[in-house]
């Protein structure tokens, strides 16, 4: 094949490609009967429905207090959640991991609570602890913690085989213990990737809260729900208001850290 | 008594494929023995069979009296720590600071919780400051690992292999990722373990002229066996001829760049 036969297999590629995609978008809103037309055509006013609804006005300025309250608690949930999951998730990855794996059995079942926990939505935890647990802010934690370990546990795992196993090599032949060589060869190389792993968890757990709060009924996702469903939309822009402002100090905080530790 | 004893060995790592076969070999203490041979002869497998870093298939390694392959978990960590090691590509921990990663050898005679928490004495880290002074690089006890270069790393490994105070010394190719200069730095380091403190040096080597002019005795593998064994002045052509299946008529150009 040569340069030029090539070059417009590349062109013919490219336009199946577009086409194919453009197909698909147009089956699947015919079969489901949703207009994209219409869609785009509501956009206008869907926007200003929320410009003249969704304003923070001075009545709703009087529930700051109590919003910030509930906002902290939502905050500090989500931390806590996150700590503790990383306690067990770290355990779970160095089972789960081939460079520090002792048994293949634990590697087994550390990859098997990882996917079961990731991979059922962390709402669908909290609807299914809501039945053991009631409304809590126990189930809250629950559930945000069950999803920590999940996506904590495979990220961990990922970190540590990535991680060189040449000084783990090094230390086992100087008669290092098992702990001594996690925690002096493989802990110090994943310890950046680890701790970005966990500032990102803690932001997702932060707008995961919100969520789990409407459900479970605490936290700021509570006074979301409460304020919505008593039609009060200004209390509900404020609010809105409040979690965006407090996930981008968030980020901004676990960014500034990120950039300090690598 | 010799300090090791290697009888029969035998090792592969797929049932077909013999890496090692039937290896015979005694190492007196104080001696500095190089093993020379082409890539995949064996040379790493044979010295990782000593302080069993991988695991002895056929036949026995018997170091300072003990049978090696008998050895449960904690008494082959003991004997370990008599066994230091040196590594092509060094083997630091690049995050850590220099004289963090020397102490690491002294995990052996530690506990765990000793060691996790890093509590070390006093007279270890002087130790440690001893060592890294002796080898030059003392300025740099502060600094992180993947601050130096290839030879400054090369000597954090020598420290962290001294600091064990071993009996022997395993080196897997340690100056075939280092500069000339570099690499007679280190060899003459190495040496100097043997001469000065008689600790035996296992040294795999690439170069043989470097084999040749630094140990007592050399070993020459090919396909994992021995092809010669003597003292290094009885190493001759028709001797590294046949440990890397080379023909000096037919092709020079291969041998000049094995003797390089």
């Amino acid at each position: 094949m040569n340069e030029k036969t090539m070059k417009a297999s590349r062109k013919w590629q490219t336009i199946f490609f577009i086409l194919l995609i453009i197909g698909m978008t147009l089956a699947s809103s015919a079969i489901t009967g949703f207009n994209i037309i219409h869609g785009i055509a509501t956009l206008p006013k869907a926007g200003a429905w929320i410009l003249s609804n969704l304003m923070i006005t001075q009545e709703s300025l009087e529930r700051l207090p109590t919003i910030l309250e509930k906002l902290l608690e939502t905050i500090l949930m989500s931390i806590a959640a996150t700590t503790t999951g990383t306690a067990v998730a770290f355990f779970l990855s160095l089972m789960g991991s081939k460079t520090t794996g002792t048994k293949k059995v634990f590697g087994v079942f550390a990859r098997f609570v990882a996917s079961a926990s990731r991979n059922i939505p962390v709402v669908a935890w909290a609807l299914i602890l809501l039945l053991s647990f009631g409304q809590n802010s126990v189930t809250g934690y629950l559930a945000l913690f069950v999803g920590s370990v999940g996506f904590l546990t495979r990220a961990f795992i990922e970190s540590i085989d990535e991680a060189s196993q040449s000084a783990v090599e090094a230390l086992r032949a100087t008669g290092a213990t098992y702990f001594q060589i996690v925690f002096k060869a493989v802990v110090p190389q994943c310890m950046p990737q680890m701790i970005s792993w966990i500032l990102f968890m803690i932001e997702t757990n932060i707008r995961n809260a919100t969520l789990v709060g409407i459900l479970t009924g605490t936290g700021i996702g509570y006074t979301f729900d409460l304020y919505y469903k008593t039609l009060n939309y200004n209390a509900v822009a404020l609010v809105t208001f409040s979690i965006i402002l407090a996930v981008i100090v968030i980020e901004l905080m676990s960014n500034y850290i990120r950039k300090v530790i690598i | 008594m010799p300090l090791l004893q290697i009888k029969d060995l035998g090792k592969s790592y797929n049932s077909d494929a013999k890496v090692l076969q039937g290896l015979n070999f005694e190492v007196e203490s104080g001696e500095f023995l190089s093993i020379i041979g082409p890539s995949g002869a064996g040379k790493s497998t044979l010295l990782r069979c000593i302080n069993r870093m991988v695991e002895i298939d056929e036949g026995k390694v018997v170091f300072d009296g003990q049978e090696v392959g008998k050895l449960n978990k904690k008494e082959l960590r003991k004997v370990r720590t008599n066994i230091g090691m040196i590594f092509q590509h060094y083997n630091l921990v690049p995050r850590l600071s220099v004289i963090e990663n020397v102490l690491h050898g002294r995990f052996g005679y530690k506990t765990t919780i000793q060691g996790v928490l890093g509590r070390f004495t006093e007279a270890e880290k002087e130790h440690a400051f001893f060592l890294l002074k002796k080898l030059g690089i003392e300025e740099h006890a502060y600094k992180r690992c993947d601050q130096l270069s290839g030879g400054q790393q090369q000597r954090v490994g020598i420290a962290r292999s001294l600091i064990q105070e071993p009996k022997i010394v395993l080196c897997d190719e340690p100056i075939a990722s280092l500069d000339p200069n570099a690499s007679k730095v280190i060899m003459d380091h190495l040496k100097s373990i043997t001469q000065e403190l008689g600790i035996t040096c296992i040294v795999n080597l690439h170069q043989v002229e470097i084999a040749k002019s630094y140990s007592d005795r050399i070993i020459g593998l090919n396909k994992g066996g021995i092809v010669f064994d003597g003292p290094s002045y009885r190493l001759h052509r028709n001797h590294t001829d046949q440990i890397y299946g080379t023909q000096t008529q037919a092709t020079p150009e291969i041998r000049e760049l094995i003797m390089v």
